[in-house]
């Protein structure tokens, strides 16, 4: 016997859907947002930076890739606590988040940054740019044209690993699926909506990147075919 | 189906659900005795009388079920309904014998005449009532929503508006808070009890939606939040089970009950097994 589909099932929990939904997107956007640019500090400063500050950091890249994302957020949200520093669980998630974005991104960008050659940017600085309009426009700007689909794919990655925030509570859309499945009993229903549902922010994530990268990237084009 | 949802929710909502598939092995069981009424007429002259003449006391006790009744570091039955068994047969002057029982067959062991007593964490239903007699409740066994400041209470659901409050999602608790809470209330559901546990113990949510027995778990473990009951959500009291028409048995049993909740016997007990003192609609 087949499983026997009844999606009207998922009707009366519409409202918990869509604030699951907006949860994730909102999540999603911020912590892109917030997670690229912390990448560009964290890049720039391994890079440039005193050498304690960069071994720091490489630590702080080096525990955040080498370990569960789940348990970095289980580490934020019940372990410090203990330490007397209580964070709520949507900011837990932005933070966990954010950091693991962070950390991944700049080791891409960093890849982008070496790429560039030093020559390069003693040009610059001989056309009279400043140290930071020759880095943003020579290294920054080209290295992150570079790495650009890297990126999509890493934020996309922690776009789909927002799930499991929702077993620190956070209503996204996983939660919301985890809830009406207690109290439909409809595993199979909510859980291929919902998966449809990351499919397409999946895709839409894509699309909008390409979109904001033709733009931002435009000038960049003739030197990259 | 929904007993799988329910497997992942350990002690008090699955053993809500015991008590209620308990339905079940008692209707099978009435049918058991049934049958033995009326091929062997099985009834006793005076339950009592029985016990006092063999001078012994037979209780069907769980061994599986802590804090009511388990097997402690010594080998030796411990637990609420032990010192129960133990009171009641001291306080009639006999011996006590402890009968080891499961959940589904602990009512058999009644109507077969093999226990003069069952306490096992037993609940009260409609099925059960029409195959043996219950006495007056002996122990607490209820869903609430606890805080970890032990003063607090509220009177009506509406006392838990705009409170944050964990919950094991799915679980009976979660159900009732769900369909009482006001609207202002926000209740963060959790994906365990061992997680739920953990977000009340390390203070990310201040109340928590459970039953007596996981808030006297908690207790032990953590005295410093140690849950104390705000607002019940459901209560299912546990009662003495013996056989039909036995009114002078039934009598004995509930003047001892009536005497332990009179004299702290029963608060000190729930005081030893559950942490906390019995709640104070208990009894009446």
């Amino acid at each position: 016997m087949g499983p026997t589909l009844d999606f009207l099932t998922l009707l009366p929990y519409v409202s918990e859907l869509l604030k699951g939904l907006t949860t994730t997107v909102i999540l999603t956007v911020v912590t892109t947002l917030t997670g690229l640019s912390l990448a560009v500090a964290v890049a720039y400063l391994r890079v440039n930076a005193q050498p304690w500050v960069r071994w720091g950091l490489g630590g702080y890249v080096e525990v955040t890739r080498n370990t569960p994302f789940i348990v970095q957020l289980f580490f934020i949200f019940f372990g410090l606590p203990g330490l007397g520093i209580k964070i709520d669980a949507i900011t837990a998630a932005f933070i966990a988040m954010t950091l693991n974005l962070a950390a991944y991104s700049a080791e891409i960008l960093r890849a982008g940054i070496s790429a560039t050659a030093k020559g390069q940017l003693e040009a610059g600085r001989a056309l009279g740019m400043t140290t930071l309009q020759s880095y943003r426009h020579i290294v920054l700007v080209p290295a992150f044209a570079r790495v650009y689909p890297a990126l999509i794919s890493q934020s996309i990655i922690v776009m789909l690993g927002s799930a499991v925030v929702s077993q620190i509570s956070v209503f996204d859309l996983t939660y919301a699926a985890n809830f009406i499945q207690s109290r439909n009993f409809r595993s199979f229903e909510v859980y291929l909506l919902i998966t449809l549902v990351y499919l397409l922010l999946a895709f839409g994530m894509r699309r909008s990147f390409m979109l904001v990268g033709k733009r931002v990237f435009a000038y960049q084009q003739g030197e990259q075919r | 189906m929904k007993s799988l949802s329910h497997r992942f929710n350990h002690s008090f909502s699955s053993r809500f659900k015991r008590l209620q598939s308990g339905v079940l092995a008692t209707g099978l069981s009435a049918a058991v005795a049934l049958g033995a009424i009326t091929t062997s007429p099985h009834v006793q002259a005076d339950a009592l009388d029985d016990i006092e003449s063999r001078g012994t006391l037979r209780v069907a006790v769980p061994q599986d079920f802590p804090p009511f009744g388990s097997v402690g570091t010594d080998m030796q039955p411990q637990g609420y309904d032990i010192d129960m068994a133990h009171y009641l047969a001291d306080e009639m002057g006999v011996e006590l014998e402890l009968i080891a029982v499961t959940s589904a067959n602990r009512i058999p062991y009644l109507q077969t005449g093999q226990a003069d007593l069952v306490i096992s964490s037993l609940g009260k239903n409609p099925e059960r009532e029409a195959a043996i007699d219950f006495s007056e409740a002996y122990a607490p066994f209820f869903l609430g929503v606890f805080s970890a400041d032990a003063d607090e209470s509220v009177e009506s659901p509406e006392g838990l508006a705009d409170k944050t409050i964990g919950v094991t999602r799915g679980a009976v608790e979660d159900m009732e808070l769900s369909e009482i809470a006001p609207d202002s209330t926000t209740v963060q559901r959790f994906e365990d009890n061992a997680t739920t546990i953990s977000a009340f113990l390390s203070g990310q949510v201040d109340y928590v939606a459970t039953g007596n027995v996981v808030a006297a778990e908690i207790a032990e473990r953590n005295s410093e939040r140690a849950p104390s009951l705000v607002y019940q959500l459901k209560d299912s009291p546990c009662y003495v089970g013996m056989n039909k028409n036995e009114p002078a048995l039934m009598e004995e049993v509930n003047r001892l009950i009536a005497q332990g909740l009179e004299d702290g016997t029963l608060n000190e007990l729930s005081q030893r097994w559950f942490s906390a003192d019995l709640p104070e609609n208990f009894g009446s």
